[in-house]
């Protein structure tokens, strides 16, 4: 079953990936972002089952970070909705090189 | 393993890509953050059945529970349920992306292929949360105390950022 | 701390030699002060020159006065006559070392020396060669030279650089010195750059007047292109032989002989002496070169500097003498050299430029000498040429002083160097006339004066080889040697039938006759003053007694070939591989004489008859025309180099060179690369426009191409 969780694993995180390249609106790109960790959370518990449950406590510490991170970058996302009036990548461009 | 837990592992695997990919080509985004709520939920099934109830359950309280709640919150509170005209990138980046995740998907797939063992370990039987809070508190003491710290600044910070500028 | 040449010069001789005769003797530790004490001389009459304004505005004098310092005038001749004393007292330490044995000074005494180069396999050495050749150079430098410095003492009298003349001249006679001690090549060649760089120096000495500049510039680009080949000859030297010092190299290329590579270095060699001797091609330096003061002509371009070419080639004897066609292709280039300047000598009416071209014309017969392995006769005659051709100059200096006196004293602004304006001034010169009628008679070969010995050696020999000898047996471009060597003595012979009339016709225009310079200006001719005449009459002395040097077999009148037996260890080996044992019998060798003098006589019969009758002076004479406008003119040689060689060079280096390729290559660097800064900002900056989905696709990309290095590494 590894194999099959990780190639599993591999498809989700390839869409997430495909999902950040392809939308603009920011707090879809968040929820993209949240499938890759999901992705990578699969992949965890796969090898655990090779490796002890050191693969668990990491799933936990992704977990948990993830938590703050949404908390965090949706606090942001409000503001910028404050500010900018849209949650449009393409808006958000006042950091030029 | 027996028939029918290939077959459960199949079917939850099919869900949880099918979710996936709906998720992404949604427009408006609440029925786009259902959709990953229903991939979570998939993958707590998957979970469970790789032997890790505990991270099964907590998949469902936390992330899907937790997490996606707040989510749709912030969705409905800035009132994005209308799909926005263009959300979606032309069709030659979209066309782009996808060869892109495709060749990513590759090039995991090959990773993937030659690097692992393939005898698993045992899996506990009877208590399945004491290992990991075994785990957790002894060996990660360190690593669960900054987490608690993170999640401090995360809710100090989030209540900072959010807060209504009060102007004079 | 002491600059390394000064170093050496004080400490030479004091680390011996072991095993050389001549090694702890008084002769080896004075050899280091022969060019130090012309150095010295320099260092202190440059100081006075570089001081001369400074004091003369200080003390309200003019510069003049100031330059023409007690100091000067006693150190200036002084150390070259000092140097004079010194290389006597050698000699006689030689000859007291020789009559002690037979064969004790066969080899030369080399003097230990600091390390100048030491690379690899390559370890030159700031060493000195004493020996034969070395120490009879030496005695002519430094001995005409004291009697040129004291005639410069009366000729650059009333010249502000007096001080500076002879600081020059100094350094030229302690270059000239490190030339002909040099033990090997690389010294040697110091020497020879040296003494260029002293010519150019005094070519140009009277730098206000742009003709000289060009003067000097010209000599010392022509000597360049002679250095060259000298350099390169070096650098074959070194990869054939790993040697560089004259002992150890020659005895390599010695066993070497025959080669091409020896025929190669023998060429390259002629070509650094084509250049410091005015052969053709590279001779076309020297008539420009009278634009310095007289009795720099005397010295350098005449008696000395351009003799090093001459000397050279008797020092690398063992290379030459291993290149038979190399050898032969020496006396061709003299002999046509000597033939082609005694033509355009004919029609010169400056007598320095008639001077300048005998001078060419006489070496080239020395390198028929010494191409035809004569050494001994080369060097016989440079010695007598150095006698009567410094005396002709000295005595051409005289005269031009005092023309120059005497226009000087009615403000007119003649050329006081133009034939065409003296005459008849036998009468009032008679001392120089006597002089420069024993050179003109010495250089037309009238015997017993010292040129007709020397001049008729030379042919003798060259007839010698024709008839017999390894030199004959070889070829040159297909004719045969022996062919070629009746050739260069035909040559030879109606080269001095010219040099008798051209040499005449000089002396006839300006002594005898009516003078032509003008009523009001004879008051003004008058004899120059002692300090003047007395070297000139010296000189002339030796010219009446030089002939003993080296007496023929077939007039043992005294004792016979003393030069000779001198030189036999330096060259004696070489004449022999190339000349054979054959000598020539009594009768033709006496047969030889009479055609010598007879050619003599009849030369000057000829010039007699041509110029006895009076003509115009400078400024109402009538332009040469024809082939004597031709010969005037130098067959238009200057021009025509000029027109094939200056002129595209100068038109190459300031058209493509300035304004294509540097343009080019400038602009490609500045302006290019102010132009690829801002290509590459522009890229940089689409890369940073704040459209985050951008950057999103580029961690994108880069994860997978790092993901592909490692699965697919």
């Amino acid at each position: 079953m590894i194999n099959e969780a990780l190639i599993v694993s591999a498809i989700l995180f390839s869409i997430g990936v495909l999902g950040v390249l392809t939308r603009r609106n920011a707090i879809i790109l968040f929820m993209c972002a949240e499938l890759m960790l999901n992705a990578v959370n699969l992949s965890f518990v796969a090898l655990a089952k090779l490796h002890g449950v050191t693969g668990h406590v990491f799933v936990v510490m992704v977990m948990t970070i993830a938590a703050a991170e949404a908390a965090v970058g949706l606090a942001i996302v409000i503001s910028v909705f404050r500010q900018f009036g849209t949650v449009e990548m393409s808006a958000l461009r006042t950091l030029r090189g | 393993m027996n028939g029918f837990y290939q077959f459960q592992f199949y079917f939850f695997s099919l869900i949880a890509i099918v979710s996936a990919l709906l998720f992404v080509t949604r427009k408006n985004p609440v029925p786009a953050a259902l959709w990953l709520v229903n991939v979570m939920f998939a993958l707590s099934g998957l979970y469970v059945m790789l032997d890790a109830p505990f991270v099964g359950v907590i998949q469902v309280l936390v992330y899907a529970g937790a997490i996606m709640v707040v989510f749709v919150f912030v969705v409905m509170l800035l009132n994005l349920g209308r799909a926005e005209v263009g959300d979606l990138r032309s069709l030659s980046a979209r066309l782009g992306a996808g060869f892109v995740s495709l060749a990513l998907l590759a090039n995991l797939l090959v990773v993937q292929r030659d690097r692992l063992p393939r005898t698993p370990l045992a899996p506990a039987v009877d208590n399945v949360v004491t290992p990991v809070a075994a785990s957790l508190f002894t060996d990660y003491l360190v690593a669960f105390e900054l987490t608690s710290v993170v999640l401090l600044v995360a809710i100090i910070g989030a209540v900072l950022l959010a807060k209504k500028r009060v102007t004079v | 701390m002491m600059h390394p040449i000064v170093l050496h010069l004080v400490q030479a001789g004091t680390v011996t030699m072991p095993g050389h005769p001549l090694a702890g003797t008084t002769a080896a530790n004075l050899l280091g002060l022969l060019p130090l004490l012309p150095f010295l001389g320099f260092v202190a009459n440059g100081i006075v020159a570089m001081t001369a304004k400074q004091r003369a505005n200080a003390a309200g004098e003019s510069v003049v006065t100031t330059a023409r310092h007690p100091l000067v005038t006693a150190l200036g001749p002084g150390v070259i006559i000092a140097a004079f004393a010194v290389a006597l007292v050698i000699f006689f330490g030689m000859q007291s070392v020789a009559a002690r044995a037979p064969g004790l000074l066969d080899a030369p005494y080399i003097s230990a020396g600091a390390t100048w180069m030491h690379v690899g396999n390559l370890n030159i050495t700031w060493s000195f060669q004493l020996d034969q050749l070395s120490i009879l150079m030496v005695l002519v430098i430094t001995g005409i030279g004291s009697l040129i410095h004291l005639f410069s003492v009366g000729y650059m009298r009333d010249d502000p650089g007096y001080a500076r003349y002879f600081a020059y001249l100094n350094l030229f006679v302690a270059f000239m010195l490190v030339l002909v001690l040099g033990a090997s090549y690389p010294v040697m060649f110091l020497g020879w750059e040296g003494v260029g760089l002293c010519s150019y120096l005094l070519i140009g000495f009277w730098f206000n007047d742009r003709a000289n500049v060009e003067a000097g510039k010209k000599a010392f680009v022509v000597n360049r292109v002679g250095d060259f080949g000298f350099l390169i000859a070096m650098f074959l030297i070194w990869s054939t032989t790993q040697k560089l010092d004259f002992v150890g190299a020659h005895a390599a290329l010695g066993g070497m002989a025959g080669t091409s590579a020896v025929m190669a270095i023998a060429l390259f060699l002629f070509l650094g002496c084509a250049g410091k001797s005015a052969q053709i091609p590279l001779y076309i330096w020297l008539p420009d070169a009278m634009a310095g003061p007289t009795p720099v002509s005397a010295l350098i371009h005449a008696a000395t500097m351009v003799t090093a070419g001459v000397y050279l080639v008797a020092r690398a004897a063992p290379i030459f003498s291993g290149a038979p066609e190399a050898s032969l292709l020496v006396a061709v280039v003299g002999a046509v050299t000597a033939l082609f300047a005694a033509t355009i000598a004919l029609r010169q009416w400056d007598i320095k430029k008639v001077l300048a071209y005998s001078t060419v014309s006489q070496l080239g017969y020395m390198f028929i000498a010494v191409g035809t392995g004569a050494y001994t006769a080369g060097v016989f005659h440079l010695v007598t040429h150095a006698f009567f051709k410094a005396l002709l100059f000295l005595g051409a200096g005289s005269v031009i002083h005092s023309l120059h006196a005497a226009y000087h004293h009615t403000h007119r602004h003649e050329d006081a160097q133009d034939l065409r304006n003296m005459g008849g001034l036998s009468k009032f010169m008679p001392a120089t006339f006597a002089a420069m009628t024993i050179a003109t008679l010495a250089i037309a070969g009238v015997p017993p004066l010292a040129g007709f010995f020397s001049k008729d050696e030379i042919l003798s020999s060259v007839f010698a080889r024709a008839q017999s000898s390894p030199l004959a047996n070889a070829s040159l471009a297909g004719v045969s040697g022996s062919v070629v060597l009746y050739g260069v003595y035909v040559i030879g012979v109606l080269t001095a039938l010219l040099t008798a009339i051209y040499m005449t016709r000089m002396l006839l225009l300006a002594f005898t006759g009516e003078n032509r310079t003008g009523e009001a200006e004879q008051q003004a001719l008058h004899e120059a003053p002692a300090v003047m005449t007395a070297p000139i009459l010296g000189l002339a002395l030796l010219t009446l007694i030089g002939g003993w040097l080296n007496l023929p077999k077939v007039m043992p009148v005294g004792p016979t070939g003393l030069l000779e037996h001198w030189l036999a260890p330096v060259t004696g080996a070489s004449a022999l591989k190339l000349a054979g044992r054959g000598e020539i019998a009594h009768q033709t060798e006496l047969i030889l004489i009479g055609v010598a003098v007879a050619i003599a006589f009849i030369g000057i019969a000829i010039a007699f008859a041509l110029y006895r009758k009076p003509i115009a002076d400078k400024a109402h004479a009538s332009p040469d025309t024809g082939l004597a406008g031709v010969l005037a003119h130098a067959y238009n040689v200057d021009a025509g180099i000029d027109a094939v060689i200056v002129r595209p060079v100068n038109a190459f280096a300031s058209g493509f060179l300035t304004r294509g390729f540097d343009v080019v290559l400038d602009r490609t660097f500045s302006v290019g690369g102010g132009l690829f800064s801002r290509a590459a900002g522009l890229v940089g900056n689409r890369l940073q426009d704040g459209d985050v989905g951008k950057y999103a696709w580029m961690v994108a990309a880069g994860a997978i191409v790092m993901l592909a290095a490692f699965t697919l590494a």
